[in-house]
């Protein structure tokens, strides 16, 4: 984009984005939305797919109870009033993937309206806005790049035609690419909280599009907006926010008008495109789904799930600092994911020793994770396991130096501490009567540098301490070695 | 009712119909006497009845909603036996993108 980081800042003054996203997450059901096919990722082409997803004539939709209640989890946890009586509709167009040549969504009806997703903003709670919350089926898949005759043919797999999907609508609350992506961030946390999705976006079960305008900061009225779709990972979603805010204050700025538009983010060329305009796009004629009654949802269902709701992350947040002692950033972390949160609080409970626990997950552990592009779900060493490691830092038996390295060894082989430790001679030495040998014979081979800790150079007395830490291999308890350096060299006094 | 040859080309086009120019003339007439008719049930006083659009049941829950439960149903094969063209247990269309460049 033309304008230069400068230029940027200053236009940012005069201009303010203006964000609304909508995010469809793909629920966790076994079976799709309105049959009975698996909703499996990743199977052969067309391997699960019935009569009633492939918009067979006479084949009728029955609505899954499990989707429902997943729909309404997120909902209730999203602060929103849940409908209860919701309607099912038509949403009417042509796609090859779209083999009815309408996608049962819910429009006038929703299931679940004006909620709101609390969120921390530089430091300050901010509540966004929800629109709605419903429910629908998801398209089939099209792909048109892989095969030999690619330029003339699109191939089509309708494994995902019915998946359930919830749309979240947002408020148009957010005001910069940034937020956009905290509000992502957070939703995700939320629903990985609930369990009714694991927002895998590069699977496809988290997908996001936004609505974006700019205005004149303290202009009343919204500028004209324009959508931009295929925002298939976090970090498109602040690329494309960021380069079609730019876009739009260019425009205006050279004097022009924004068109409303649907607009493509295409990640190889880092720019949107608009979609070519068709004149019927927007054109859903929506009317209420014949085949399928209202759906119902009476208070004892609703009250029933509220009830069921897990400890959201928040809450977990503010328990965790409070049982563990943990600092704001460090908790803010340690929940961002229920599985690394159960995982900590394993560790810690296993070990007695929260903080070090908290420093050597956040530290140590997640740097190899994210070295080997692993998350704490696939951790190869065990809440257990890190829990003795933890321990025996704690109470001395090994350094952390040598902590470290026996983690790395734990990565490698999936053994132990304890085993490694055995294996490779590492038992930290903490007898004095051991070191005290040790400090004797480096205070031998030193004598000049004991001569100057007596004078008075108490600096010295790191660099002795160093040598021990050598000549044992860096196995010595750095403490017990500075005690019986201390006391091996007498005090230390200018002459 | 006065439709107009305008509005046949558009609904045909939602439909993805080709109609000519012709057709175009023979059908306007044709669904602008339909609307006519349905136009009539407009001069009833409506405003007091519920639109019934689904079959309305006075529960507080859908009685017959299904249970999560996945099974088998078409193979592949069996799925894209009627498709015009399939290849590799696909449906192969005439290649479709949205994009203008």
């Amino acid at each position: 984009m033309s304008i230069s980081t400068a230029a940027s800042s200053a236009v940012f003054a005069v201009y303010e984005p203006v964000i609304g996203l909508e995010v469809h997450i793909q629920l966790l059901t076994q079976s799709k939305i309105f049959c009975a096919c698996s909703t499996r990722f990743g199977d052969p082409p067309n391997s699960n797919i019935c009569p009633v997803c492939l918009g067979l004539p006479g084949a009728l939709p029955v609505l899954n109870r499990e989707a429902v209640t997943m729909a309404l989890k997120a909902a209730l946890a999203l602060n929103c009033r849940i409908n209860p009586r919701s309607r099912f509709a038509r949403k009417n167009y042509f796609y090859p993937d779209l083999p009815k040549g309408y996608q049962i969504s819910q429009y006038g009806e929703p299931l679940a309206e004006q909620g709101a997703l609390e969120m921390d903003i530089g430091g300050a709670s901010r509540s966004v806005g929800i629109t709605r919350v419903h429910l629908e089926e998801d398209a089939g898949k099209s792909l048109h790049e892989g095969f030999p005759d690619s330029d003339e043919k699109s191939y089509i797999d309708l494994n995902r035609s019915g998946v359930p999907l919830i749309e979240i609508v947002s408020e148009p609350d957010l005001h910069s690419p940034d937020e956009a992506y905290q509000f992502l961030t957070r939703l995700k946390t939320l629903m990985l909280y609930l369990g009714v999705s694991d927002c895998n976006m590069e699977e496809g079960s988290l997908r996001c599009d936004a609505n974006v305008s700019v205005r004149r900061r303290g202009a009343a009225s919204l500028g004209t907006k324009t959508e931009v779709k295929n925002l298939n990972s976090f970090r498109f979603l602040q690329k494309a926010l960021t380069f079609e805010i730019e876009r739009q204050i260019e425009v205006l700025e050279g004097g022009g008008t924004i068109q409303q538009e649907t607009r493509l983010w295409d990640s190889r060329e880092q720019r949107t495109y608009g979609m070519r305009s068709k004149e019927f796009a927007h054109d859903y004629r929506y009317f209420p789904e014949p085949d399928l009654l209202p759906l119902l949802i009476s208070e004892s269902w609703k009250e029933s799930i509220r009830r069921s709701l897990p400890e959201l992350p928040h809450l977990r947040k503010a328990r965790m600092m409070r049982e563990y002692g943990l600092g704001e950033q460090e908790a803010s972390q340690l929940t961002g994911s229920p599985a690394l949160a159960d995982y900590f609080e394993e560790v810690a409970k296993a070990s007695g020793e929260a903080r070090l626990s908290a420093n050597w997950i956040l530290g140590d552990l997640m740097f190899r994770l994210n070295e080997r592009r692993q998350d704490i779900t696939q951790t190869p060493v065990s809440a257990v396991a890190l829990a003795e490691l933890v321990s025996l830092i704690a109470e001395g038996t090994i350094s952390g130096k040598m902590g470290k390295d026996i983690l790395a060894e734990m990565f490698a082989s999936g053994q132990r501490a304890s085993q490694i430790m055995a294996e490779k001679g590492l038992q930290q030495i903490s007898d004095a009567e051991e070191v005290g040998r040790v400090v004797r014979q480096v205070i031998a081979a030193n004598p000049k540098q004991a001569e100057q800790y007596r004078r008075g150079k108490t600096a010295t007395l790191s660099w002795l301490v160093g040598q021990v830490m050598k000549a044992t291999r860096g196995r010595a308890n750095p403490q017990v070695v500075q005690e019986a350096l201390k006391k091996e060299l007498g005090p230390s006094a200018p002459a | 009712m006065a439709l107009t040859e305008k509005d046949v080309r558009y609904v045909a086009a939602l439909a993805h119909l080709e109609l000519t120019a012709e057709e175009v003339r023979k059908f306007l007439p044709q669904l602008d006497s339909i609307l006519d008719y349905v136009q009539k049930m407009n001069e009833l006083d409506t405003s007091h009845v519920e639109p019934m659009a689904q079959v309305v049941t006075s529960a507080s829950e859908n009685p017959a909603l299904r249970p999560d439960v996945s099974r088998k149903a078409l193979t592949p094969e069996q799925a894209t036996a009627n498709a015009p063209e399939s290849a590799a247990g696909y449906f192969k269309v005439p290649r479709v993108i949205d994009r203008e460049r």
